[in-house]
């Protein structure tokens, strides 16, 4: 099922994937300013992916900003077109599907995104906003049965079913991100890709938010794909973690291991960037600081994507051991760390 | 609490002179709607070189406190109590005569670093007029001083990138210029307003590692504003912690993290995912929104959120009151009651949030 190159995880070979993702691939053209807007190149947004989601676990999508983790997300669920490769479910290749053939399957794969202002349209009422996706696939009912439902709805994302007449900036920032996951659930879906869920929200409203999101995986079996620039959350709520730099997985990890035995260096430099809320602990703290910037996905670097800013090509590895990584792309595989990484020279580190 | 922090705070108040001090603070803003009581009733000692921390939820005032104290809130703006920088008051200045002041005694740096450049000059060339503003050196120092300066931000090649302009920077470059003009005069107080806030993490700390590298060289005390406690914990030396326009709790960053005495505080600890803890602990959030800053109900502004509540608490609005250790203050009638408490004794791990509506203001700032 997975790609030739990518070893399979311990800790999930019992259970089923949800999703399957083989090679996939997104770019985007980019074309010349002026009149005959003429593509002059791409952006290499996703890299040949290869990764499964499983039932009933959360797989946590972590990585800087414009690394590809929107993009990817959307390619998941069709929102966008793929440039090639395979999103499996149920036996389908996603990629290959048109857009009603998409439509049935959209009840079983829902998003819900980051800014839950944006997302809810401010002249429905909550009731409304949670019905529609019923009412689009004909399930809604009529009368006390459709009230029914959406109050059954509006209780399991915690919020109060007195206020569904209510309308979107008549509730916080939280209160809003909770309507946007009822909608995403009204369909009873089987996945979630949940892009940046809680990234805008307060720390204190955060957290309940996170808590409502562990509730509703127990008690319906859900599987995530939470993607999330925020290590710390993910450490929390994820089971397993793809670490994204410019378009391509460089590890891919249960999460206990990603965090204790991190074996990229890019993944060592993420973690040991996070501040942590502990003073002593912070103080006595070794950085890895990375220089320079992230290169254009417009032309990546050959060899290893990450070479330009990556702190043991610079200051570790002999001119031989470089050139390997100029010219030879790393596989995503177990070098005898546990698990897999892309990188030649990996190694595993304790960090925090 | 360690005792070496305790003997140096002592050491700070003791030789005493705060580079800058502000007294009851209170800061209104008469809207149509009503007067917002945004800031009310602040008051902080900032000792030379010290870093202080504030940190509290959207809309707490944390950055309407550091505006009024650097003289750039609007006009409307009703300002009282006292802001004084070496003992001199800067309240109630003119624009000229707070424009002495800022730049070169006191800089300050906002989360945007687009609004600190001007888009058609060179970041050299910026760097430079903002040594000539307040130095009488020639052009040629002024430049060379530039490239010595972005070198000291951490800025590679600084003698190409002193020729490039803003938009030929990154984000965290830029931010680094800022901070680069904020060093340029050399001040005794930093101004950061969640100057890492939009950066990505590994952007944030080469960022705070300038801002560290800045306050080496020129010895200022910084005032750092974020949301991120974990920010604080790796770069003040102490922490105020805002709620609803006051102060709520101040202490070093070891007392307020290990031994907090308001409720607030320990609910925004329960909050926190944790990157170096294993294991699934529930979190246990604040349930509720902060209250709206128009009407404000007589009492204790935490009352409808706080698990601790007692009548008392809807009646009257507790002080800062003295805790066990000099220095660390608490906002709240029973504070005592909290002795070793932690945030999963006082509040839930719920999922729920189902009070009522959002006040008025949580929606201006959206
Ligand atoms: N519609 C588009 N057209 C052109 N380029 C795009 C488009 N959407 C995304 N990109 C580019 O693809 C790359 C990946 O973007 P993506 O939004 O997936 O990143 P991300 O990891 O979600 O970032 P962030 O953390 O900022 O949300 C970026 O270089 C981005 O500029
Ligand atoms: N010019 C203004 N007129 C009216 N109200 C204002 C004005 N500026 C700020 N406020 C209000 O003052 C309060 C405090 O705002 P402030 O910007 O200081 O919050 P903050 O703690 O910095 O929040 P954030 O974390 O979102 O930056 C808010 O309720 C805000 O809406
Ligand atoms: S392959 Fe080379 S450049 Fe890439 S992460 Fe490993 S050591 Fe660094
Ligand atoms: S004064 Fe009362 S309401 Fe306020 S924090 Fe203390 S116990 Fe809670
Ligand atoms: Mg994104
Ligand atoms: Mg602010």
């Amino acid at each position: 099922m997975t790609a030739p190159n990518v070893a399979e995880p311990a800790v999930s070979t019992d259970r089923q994937p949800v999703l399957a993702v083989h090679d996939l691939v997104k770019h985007f053209p980019v074309r010349s300013r002026g009149l005959v807007r003429r593509r002059v190149g791409d952006v290499h947004a996703v890299c040949g992916l290869s990764f499964d989601l499983f039932e009933n676990e959360t797989l946590g999508l972590v990585g800087e900003s414009g690394c590809g983790k929107t993009t990817t997300g959307r390619l998941l669920l069709n929102l966008i077109p793929a440039t090639s490769g395979e999103v499996v479910y149920g036996g389908r290749n996603l990629v290959e599907l048109s857009p009603g053939q998409m439509r049935p399957l959209r009840r079983d794969l829902q998003i819900v995104f980051q800014d839950p202002f944006a997302s809810l349209d401010p002249r429905m009422t909550v009731n409304e906003i949670v019905a529609e996706p019923l009412r689009i696939h004909g399930l809604l009912g009529s009368g006390k049965q459709a009230r029914d439902k959406v109050r059954e709805l509006l209780r399991m994302v915690g919020l109060n079913p007195e206020h569904g007449n209510r309308y979107p900036h008549e509730f916080s920032g939280g209160q809003r991100q909770r309507i946007g996951i009822a909608r995403a659930l009204a369909l009873r879906p089987k996945a979630l890709v949940l892009d940046e869920p809680v990234s805008a929200l307060d720390v204190s409203i955060q957290a309940g938010v996170i808590n409502l999101l562990d509730d509703l995986q127990h008690e319906l079996g859900l599987s995530y794909l939470f993607i999330s620039h925020d290590l710390s959350v993910v450490r929390h709520i994820a089971d397993r973690v793809a670490v994204m730099y410019l378009g391509k997985i460089v590890e891919l990890a249960d999460k206990e291991e990603l965090f204790t035995r991190a074996a990229h260096p890019y993944t060592q430099a993420l973690i040991s960037a996070i501040p942590l809320p502990d003073p002593r602990k912070e103080r006595s703290r070794q950085r890895i600081t990375l220089t320079g910037d992230v290169p254009s996905p417009v032309s990546p670097p050959s060899g290893c994507r990450f070479r330009t800013r990556c702190p043991k090509f610079a200051d570790v590895l002999s001119e031989d051991e470089r050139q390997k990584c100029v010219n030879e792309e790393p596989a995503l595989i177990d070098r005898g760390q546990g698990h897999a990484s892309a990188c030649h020279y990996a190694e595993a580190m304790k960090l925090v | 609490m360690t005792a070496e922090s305790n003997i140096q705070l002592d050491r700070r108040s003791a030789d005493g002179d705060a580079v800058l001090e502000v007294e009851n603070l209170t800061v209104e803003f008469p809207t149509e709607d009503g007067v917002v009581q945004a800031v009310r009733g602040v008051s902080y000692r900032l000792a030379p070189g010290e870093a202080m921390g504030i940190v509290g939820e959207s809309g707490s005032g944390k950055s309407v406190t550091s505006m009024a104290v650097m003289g750039l809130l609007p006009k409307t703006a009703k300002i009282t109590g006292s802001v004084r920088f070496r003992g001199e008051e800067l309240l109630g200045r003119s624009e000229n005569g707070f424009a002495e002041i800022r730049g070169k005694k006191i800089a300050m740096i906002f989360q945007d670093p687009l609004t600190s450049l001007n888009p058609v000059y060179t970041v050299g060339r910026q760097i430079a007029e903002a040594i000539l503003a307040h130095n009488d050196v020639s052009k040629k120092v002024a430049n060379d001083r530039a490239v010595e300066l972005l070198a000291t931000v951490g800025i590679p090649f600084p003698e190409q990138r002193v020729n490039n302009y803003p938009h030929e920077m990154s984000g965290g470059m830029r931010q680094r210029v800022v901070i680069a003009i904020a060093m340029a005069n050399d001040p005794d107080v930093i101004i950061a307003d969640e100057p890492t806030t939009a950066l990505d993490v590994t952007v944030q700390a080469q960022v705070l590692e300038a801002l560290e590298a800045a306050r080496a060289a020129t010895g200022a005390a910084l005032v750092l504003i974020t949301h991120d406690l974990g920010v604080i914990a790796g770069h003040a030396d102490r922490i105020c912690v805002m709620y609803a326009g006051k102060l709520v709790e101040k202490g070093t960053v070891d007392e307020v993290f290990y031994e907090p005495r308001m409720p607030y505080t320990l609910g925004l600890l329960g909050s926190l995912p944790r990157l170096d803890e294993a294991g699934r602990e529930r979190l246990t959030p604040i349930v509720g929104s902060p209250p709206s800053l128009m009407h404000l109900p007589p009492g204790c502004p935490f009352t409808p959120r706080c698990p601790l509540a007692q009548p008392i608490c809807e009646e009257r609005e507790p002080d800062l009151y003295g805790t066990d250790q000099p220095g660390h203050v608490a906002a709240c009638h029973f504070h005592e009651r909290l002795v070793g408490v932690t945030p999963g004794q006082l509040f839930r791990p719920t999922s729920a949030d189902t009070g009522s509506v959002a006040p008025a203001n949580l929606e201006t700032q959206q």
